[in-house]
């Protein structure tokens, strides 16, 4: 397919143009003369053809183009939205970040992501903010409890920091917490991960969309893609609101939207559209410095570096399109966290919104080739897709510039579902994200 | 708050209800019997993901506790026809 050269994901492998740097002496110039900063990513003319058309301008798609252009040398890339770069799930999502999957493959690929995340502002030079504040599940029953010891050992096994902690030490790490037994579904304990924790994602969409065009990749906002020519099996171009582009290398990043996208290309996927909401309330003083998640509750907390608490839950009950809030959602959000913590009984909501979820019977992802050849796919990001930006970017730019997937993403073909292979996350991320 | 019209009940709010996907010919079971490995995970796996008109199975569980199937938008959630399942009430 493509020559290809081994980059691993730090930047001085990088193979292609780096953005002028962001500096100190640059924000005191730009504080004292009060001049505009250059544009972190420019606008270009929509060109008949291009080696790859990426189709989704979110985290994934967008990490995707960085690093074909940097491990891979493949730069004539184009990256397609139909309105905004992180207008998507990727702008929408309470940016939980965690290791503490299920499955040693999920295990094993979410790590990935968080290393690359922990060095991913020096590599961008980009501060996207990544605070590994600690990341906590609670166990409100027997049940929970055993299925965490399970879980800690499999991250255990993967070296992933995780374990069981009791109810004593959740109160020391969160004191606002209500761990007595008197309440309807008493805290027994809780499964912690130290390296979770929350990132700054327009951050993270932004980052990697200025470093991508500084390598000549080409982001076109507001081109909608209406359809995708397929000739004998294989991909030949993209219909656009802007016109046609030939090409034949097609990826799919488009979450919400990726089984309406793999229809255009005739390829089957097993995704439904959920909604999914979140909501943030007036921020208050620092007083919560983990993220606290409660499956039982369908309910998790945690608190911006603005002070705001962010709070979020399952997906809505029935496959949508609509990015409606509703009211049953901030009801039921607003009582369940004053089980967790009713000294919040005052607090005010600010706003709530919906982002939308391409959920998989597994809770895993769908990565790599299709039957269509040249057309990749990289969804079924459902609620938990945020984390896996860097390393789905990484694994998919090899896939492509391969032409096959690489071993970290192996498990999550789209032929496992009719093979019956199914990596069952469901455990690990219905509600955690 | 969404309202559903239950074919029994009229129109009560939709978490009364339980949503059960794609109704009618394409998301038939097959018999369980006779269908190989793989025609019972296209059935179980691969269903419709429109972004507009869906035909779908509800289930009014804090109701009548009856079956029926809706017409709805996926876009704006309007709902257009609700039939009883196995005929009118
Ligand atoms: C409320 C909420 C909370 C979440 N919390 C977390 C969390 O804590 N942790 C976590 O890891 N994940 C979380 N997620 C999930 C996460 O947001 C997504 O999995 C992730 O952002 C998906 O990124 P993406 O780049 O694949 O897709 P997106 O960011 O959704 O981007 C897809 C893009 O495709 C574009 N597009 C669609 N159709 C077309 C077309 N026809 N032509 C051109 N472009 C098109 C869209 O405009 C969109 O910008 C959450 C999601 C929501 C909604
Ligand atoms: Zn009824």
């Amino acid at each position: 397919m493509f020559a290809t050269s081994n980059g691993n994901g730090h930047r001085r492998n990088g193979n292609g143009t780096r953005p002028r740097g962001y500096s100190a002496w640059d924000l005191v110039r730009h504080g004292i003369t009060g001049s505009d900063w250059p544009r972190a990513w420019r606008e270009h003319d929509l060109r008949d053809h291009y080696d790859v058309v990426i189709i989704g301008g979110g985290v994934h798609g967008l990490a995707a183009a960085h690093y074909l252009a940097q491990n891979h040398g493949i730069t004539d890339v184009a990256v397609l939205d139909r309105s905004w770069i992180g207008g998507g799930g990727s702008g929408r999502n309470t940016s939980i970040l965690r290791s503490n999957y299920l499955t040693p493959d999920g295990v094993r690929f979410y790590d990935r992501s968080v290393k690359l995340y922990e060095h991913l502002a020096a590599d961008l030079n980009f501060n996207v903010m990544f605070s590994q504040r600690g990341h906590l599940t609670l166990a409100h029953n027997d049940a929970s409890l055993r299925t965490m010891r399970w879980r800690t050992e499999v991250n255990k096994l993967q070296g992933v920091d995780s374990e069981v902690i009791d109810a004593d030490e959740v109160k020391k790490l969160v004191p606002y917490l209500d761990t007595s037994s008197d309440t309807r579904y008493p805290i027994l304990g809780a499964l912690y991960h130290p390296p979770g924790g929350i990132v700054r994602h327009d951050a993270v969409v932004w980052g990697y969309a200025r470093a991508a065009d500084a390598h000549g990749v080409h982001i076109h906002q507001k081109t909608e893609v209406t359809g995708i020519d397929v000739e004998r099996g294989r991909v030949t171009g993209v219909q656009t609101s802007r016109g046609r582009i030939a090409t034949g290398t097609v990826l799919n990043a488009t979450a919400g939207w990726s089984s309406l996208i793999s229809d255009m290309a005739g390829v089957a996927m097993p995704v439904q559209t959920f909604p999914l909401q979140a909501a943030v309330t007036e921020p208050v003083k620092p007083f919560l410095d983990t993220v606290v998640v409660s499956g039982t509750l369908h309910v998790y907390v945690s608190q911006t570096d603005r002070g705001e608490l962010v709070f979020g839950a399952s997906v809505d009950p029935f496959a949508s399109y609509s990015i409606r809030g509703s009211l049953e959602f901030s009801e039921g959000i607003a009582g369940h966290v004053l089980e967790l913590m009713p000294a919040l009984s005052r607090m005010r909501l600010l706003r709530q919104w919906a982002g939308l979820c391409d959920m998989t019977p597994d809770y895993s992802p769908i990565m790599g080739p299709t039957e269509v050849e040249g057309f990749y796919v990289d969804v079924g990001w459902g609620t938990y897709g945020f984390k896996a930006g860097p390393v789905s970017g990484e694994a998919m730019a090899d896939c492509i510039a391969a032409g096959r997937p690489p071993e970290i993403i192996s498990a999550f073909g789209l032929d496992r579902f009719l093979a019956g292979r199914l990596v069952g996350e469901k455990g690990a991320a219905a509600v955690g994200h | 708050m969404m309202l559903l019209p239950c074919p029994w009940c009229g129109p009560r709010s939709a978490t009364e209800f339980r949503f059960c996907g794609e109704a009618g010919e394409a998301g038939a079971r097959p018999d369980p019997a006779t269908a190989t490995p793989e025609q019972w995970r296209r059935y179980l796996y691969l269903h419709a993901n429109p972004r507009g008109w869906s035909t779908e199975s509800w289930y009014h569980g804090s109701g009548c506790r009856r079956y029926f199937t809706a017409e709805r938008h996926t876009l704006t959630n309007e709902v257009r026809s609700t039939t009883a399942a196995g005929g009118a009430p």
